[in-house]
């Protein structure tokens, strides 16, 4: 079993509070995605919990045993660094074998545990090399041969596709999930990149600034963002934000116009907003459907064209830039006015503060709906 | 692939440690205390010593100390021997500076340049900072300037002018000489590495821009030296202001005071006359000296050292 | 193309021209050491000669202070870079991962012992050495030795431990290693270039240092340094015994110079330059 459970914990580097009291349970098996923006506080948090930082408060417990005052050597986690963080002077097979040497472990059975991980990933015929001589992605595989060979109650990964080019990266995201269906351990992993996150993730922790934003399944992040900014983080591109006015409330949805002149019902429970208040409008680029409907109009900025997908740079008569995600084979060109439209049961609502209106019905791949074990604050809102 | 350690993704600055869980730090102190005790009572014994010699009428030859206040401070400042002495000082750095800051920096853009046996060229330039300062000295007295048999009277005379006895008639000129060829390496050497931190897109974007071999000269390749060139004359300074052996071993300070710097004379008045609180009045007035440069030097480490 | 190859051959040749130039008192110098004396201060100095090694030999087997005091010069260099290595490596190790808020000011304070200058504390030392029985005592110069590079070692090591990337540790921690196993596997293994070149330029600076060893030596313990002033004032033909001495003096030190230029640059601008 290799439960991990973080407590209350705050992390202060001097006057800056970089870790703002943060509560999360990650279960056996589990792997666990921490994504935000650059200064969220993500690697900090993977850093407590490996015990390579001290917090300032709060707990934090693996397998049920309080891990504060237990140096990172002795918590038996293995952690891959951003950098790999290689030694450079022993060759691949010193380096992976290094934990079990510090511990004692006779030669033989050192050897042999090298060579299996090494077997795992492909390493055999690096053993004898050293770092320097090797590529990134080889590099890679020894930091995480390193962290096998300890056969750690739990993985820690700081951003470890960061450094690879994009071929590479998407080759490596297959071969962790792999590695995760493999060995069956629990996995801690932290990026920055929300592909990354939705790909390999059981359960994905937003934060931002400190504080946890959403926890919960990509899917139930996808279809149920509790806020703009979980909302505008996950799904690539970007949500389009429309403002608008609620010109009504029924039972099971919420009228709303636009700036740009459309309306529409979204199917959103009714007891959160009144007549007249500012809500946000979110729809995805892929939600859009060209040439239907009256929603919303405008001019073709720019036509970017995938071959399997098309994505329509539209510009609205109320100024908004929106990012419509098309057929490949779309006939609009550059310059072009179109129409837009989008199924109500596709939309988002978001009220004044950026707290998402919950909707009427989850999406059955989302889902249970999660009980709390992350925060969840919209911006503005109170501790 | 970085191989610095990347900047913690919270922004705030990253403080390492090695491994400790609490209550099983090293001893800190313990391992600092060695250099800590030691460098404090090196430094301040004996300048308190001094201090306090300064204040005495102590000759080793004479049998009679007391205190005498001022006294040393008032015959030395009166003196017409520590006037010399310090401008001797001041002239002396101010000529190597020129000459080693000068052709330095060019030596500098030369030998950044792309040319065959770059590697040894540099060595060769290298080499006399390594000399040993008595070696040097001798070597360029006796072989070199030496006025009957030495090279540069020979050379001197093959063109039909007269040798000139260096140590005779210019002795601080042929002091600056050897010392400034001693230095040459250290400015050279100091600024090519600065030099080639200079990324080389910003030279090929200034020649992009239009600029030739001149204008590079001023407006790129100064600039960025200004920093190193300060540094530079800020540490020359601090090691010219004690030029010692060069003199000892050629001129002795002569003929009279000619050839004699600070710390000559005060070498003199300790070792050769005795007197103890004269040299340690001098000895005081060398660290006033040398503390106004320490100052703007320390100002500007503290600026470049990252703890 | 031949642009370029004209400017490289000027520059060639004006680099050179200017090398050689600067080298050239020492090629003459080496040179002279292997004429005889006759030779060596003949006019118009002669440039082809037959090559003798009479000189080493005088130097080396005759005088018997030549050894005396290259053997001082050895004992004194590398007994005080020793002995500050001992006392540099635990005080940079605790400034370098263990920094206070006063760490910076404690390295700046240590390198401002540097900036002062020989003479204004010649009284004084002198004087302690006299009555404490260690002039002419190559172990009290060695002190003194030791005192004036420490700043400078404990600065480069402290500069060279910091360069150690501290994930490398932090990886050493999570594979289970405590404070002494990051040291040893580690940490020593990966900084041994930087010590060793501190240990370099401790060597170089104490080998030529040239107020101390002058002023507080005489006959037991005189360094090489002190060797070649006597030469100041001889009598008689000198010239070729002086270049064979100062030759043989210079010798290993131009080649520990050539091996350790890059982190010179560091140690002797206290880090100003990088």
């Amino acid at each position: 079993m290799a439960t991990v459970k973080i407590d209350n914990v705050r992390k202060s580097f001097g006057e800056v509070e970089v870790i703002k009291s943060v509560s999360l349970e990650i279960a056996d098996r589990e792997f666990v995605v921490f994504v935000g923006p650059s200064g969220c506080g993500k690697s900090t948090l993977l850093r407590l919990i490996a015990g390579l930082e001290e917090m300032t408060s709060g707990d934090v417990f693996i397998d049920g045993v309080r891990m504060n005052d237990v140096t990172a050597a002795k918590r038996g986690l293995a952690m891959v660094f951003q950098s790999y963080a290689l030694y450079p002077h022993m060759s691949v097979a010193d380096n992976m074998g290094f934990s079990l040497r510090l511990a004692g472990v006779p030669k033989e059975e050192r050897d042999a545990k090298v060579r299996e991980a090494a077997r795992v990933l492909q390493l055999e015929p690096l053993l004898l090399r050293k770092p320097k001589e090797l590529s990134g992605g080889q590099r890679q595989r020894v930091a995480i041969g390193r962290a096998i060979v300890r056969n750690p109650k739990v993985f820690l990964f700081d951003e470890p596709l960061s450094n690879l080019d994009a071929a590479l990266r998407v080759q490596m995201r297959i071969e962790l999930t792999r590695l995760h269906d493999d060995l069956a351990a629990t996995m801690v992993y932290v990026t920055h990149d929300q592909i990354e996150a939705m790909t390999m993730a059981d359960k994905i922790v937003v934060l931002q600034a400190g504080v946890i934003e959403q926890v919960g399944t990509p899917l139930d992040l996808y279809h149920h963002p509790h806020n703009l900014f979980v909302a505008g983080f996950i799904g690539s591109p970007k949500m389009n934000f429309l403002r608008g006015t609620v010109t009504g409330t029924k039972d099971g949805a919420v009228s709303v116009r636009l700036a740009g002149g459309g309306a529409l019902d979204v199917p959103v429970e009714s007891g959160h907003v009144s007549e007249g208040a500012e809500v946000t409008l979110g729809v995805r680029p892929e939600d859009f459907a060209v040439g239907e409907g009256g929603l919303l109009g405008g001019e073709v900025l720019v036509v970017e064209r995938l071959g399997g997908a098309t994505f329509l740079h539209v510009k609205t008569g109320s100024g908004d830039l929106l990012t419509v995600q098309a057929d490949g084979d779309s006939p609009v060109r550059m310059h072009d006015r179109i129409v837009l439209g989008a199924s109500p049961g596709d939309c988002h609502l978001f009220d004044k503060a950026g707290l998402a209106i919950p909707r009427t019905s989850r999406h059955p791949l989302a889902g249970e709906k999660p009980a709390s074990t992350g925060r969840a604050v919209g911006r503005g809102s109170e501790r | 692939m970085s191989t610095a350690a990347p900047q913690a993704s919270s922004g705030a600055p990253r403080r390492w440690a090695l491994a400790t869980s609490r209550g099983r730090k090293p001893p800190i102190l313990a391992l600092k205390l060695p250099a800590v005790v030691v460098l404090v009572l090196w430094s301040i014994i004996p300048l308190l010593m001094t201090l306090w010699f300064s204040f005495q009428h102590y000759n080793l030859l004479d049998a009679e100390r007391h205190f005498s206040g001022l006294e040393n401070y008032r015959y030395l400042l009166t003196d017409d021997a520590l006037v010399v002495a310090v401008g001797n000082t001041l002239l002396l750095v101010a000529w190597v500076l020129a000459i080693t800051v000068g052709l330095g920096t060019l030596l500098a853009v030369l030998l950044d340049q792309d040319f065959w046996g770059r590697g040894i060229a540099r060595v060769l330039v290298i080499a006399p900072f390594f000399v040993m300062p008595t070696v040097s000295a001798l070597v360029w007295k006796n072989l070199l300037m030496h006025p009957v048999n030495g090279l540069f009277g020979f050379l001197l005379r093959s063109v039909g002018l007269q040798a000139i006895d260096w140590f005779a008639d210019i002795p601080l000129a042929a002091i600056i000489i050897i010392v400034a060829w001693q230095w040459l390496p250290f400015a050279t050497l100091i600024l090519l590495t600065s030099v080639q931190a200079l990324d080389p897109e910003r030279k090929e974007a200034a020649r992009m821009d239009g600029a030739g071999p001149f204008s590079m000269f001023f407006f790129i390749i100064i600039p960025h030296l200004a920093r190193s060139i300060g540094v530079v004359i800020m540490i020359e300074i601090l090691f010219l202001l004690s030029i010692f052996a060069e003199i000892f071993v050629t001129t002795s300070g002569g003929p009279g005071l000619a050839s004699t710097n600070l710390p000559f004379l005060i070498y003199r008045y300790a070792l050769l006359d005795f007197d103890v609180g004269g040299a340690s009045a001098g000895g005081l007035i060398a660290i006033v000296l040398a503390n106004i440069v320490a100052i703007f030097l320390m100002r500007s480490l503290a600026k470049s050292i990252e703890v | 193309m031949k642009k370029a190859l004209r400017r490289k051959a000027i520059t060639t040749t004006a680099a050179w021209l200017v090398a050689l130039l600067i080298f050239f008192p020492i090629i003459w110098m080496m040179l002279t050491s292997f004429k005889t004396e006759i030779e060596a201060v003949s006019t118009p100095p002669r440039l082809f000669f037959s090559p003798t090694l009479e000189n080493y030999r005088d130097v080396a087997f005759g005088r018997a202070d030549y050894l005396k005091c290259a053997w001082n010069s050895i004992y004194i260099s590398f007994g005080s870079t020793i002995l500050a290595l001992l006392i540099a490596v635990p005080a940079a190790y605790a400034m370098a991962f263990f920094p206070t808020r006063r760490t910076k000011d404690m390295m700046l304070w240590m390198l401002s012992t540097k900036f002062m200058p020989a003479v204004g504390v010649l009284v004084p030392i002198y004087l302690i050495f006299r009555d404490t029985g260690l002039l002419d005592v190559g172990f009290g110069l060695l002190l003194v030795y030791t005192l004036v590079n420490l700043p400078i070692v404990v600065w480069m090591l402290f500069s060279f431990f910091k360069e150690v990337p501290s994930e490398i540790l932090e990886a050493g921690r999570m594979d289970g290693a405590h404070a002494r196993d990051e040291l040893w596997f580690l940490l020593l293994p990966l900084s041994l270039p930087g010590i060793a070149s501190t240990a370099l330029l401790a060597v170089i600076l104490s080998w030529n240092e040239a107020f101390w060893s002058l002023n507080l030596t005489a006959y037991q313990a005189a360094p090489l340094t002190y060797y070649i002033a006597s030469f100041s004032s001889p009598e008689g033909l000198f010239w070729a015994k002086l270049s064979a001495a100062s030759t043989l003096a210079i010798a290993p030190i131009l080649v520990f110079g050539w091996m350790s230029q890059r982190q010179l640059v560091r140690g002797l601008t206290f880090g100003a330059v990088k």
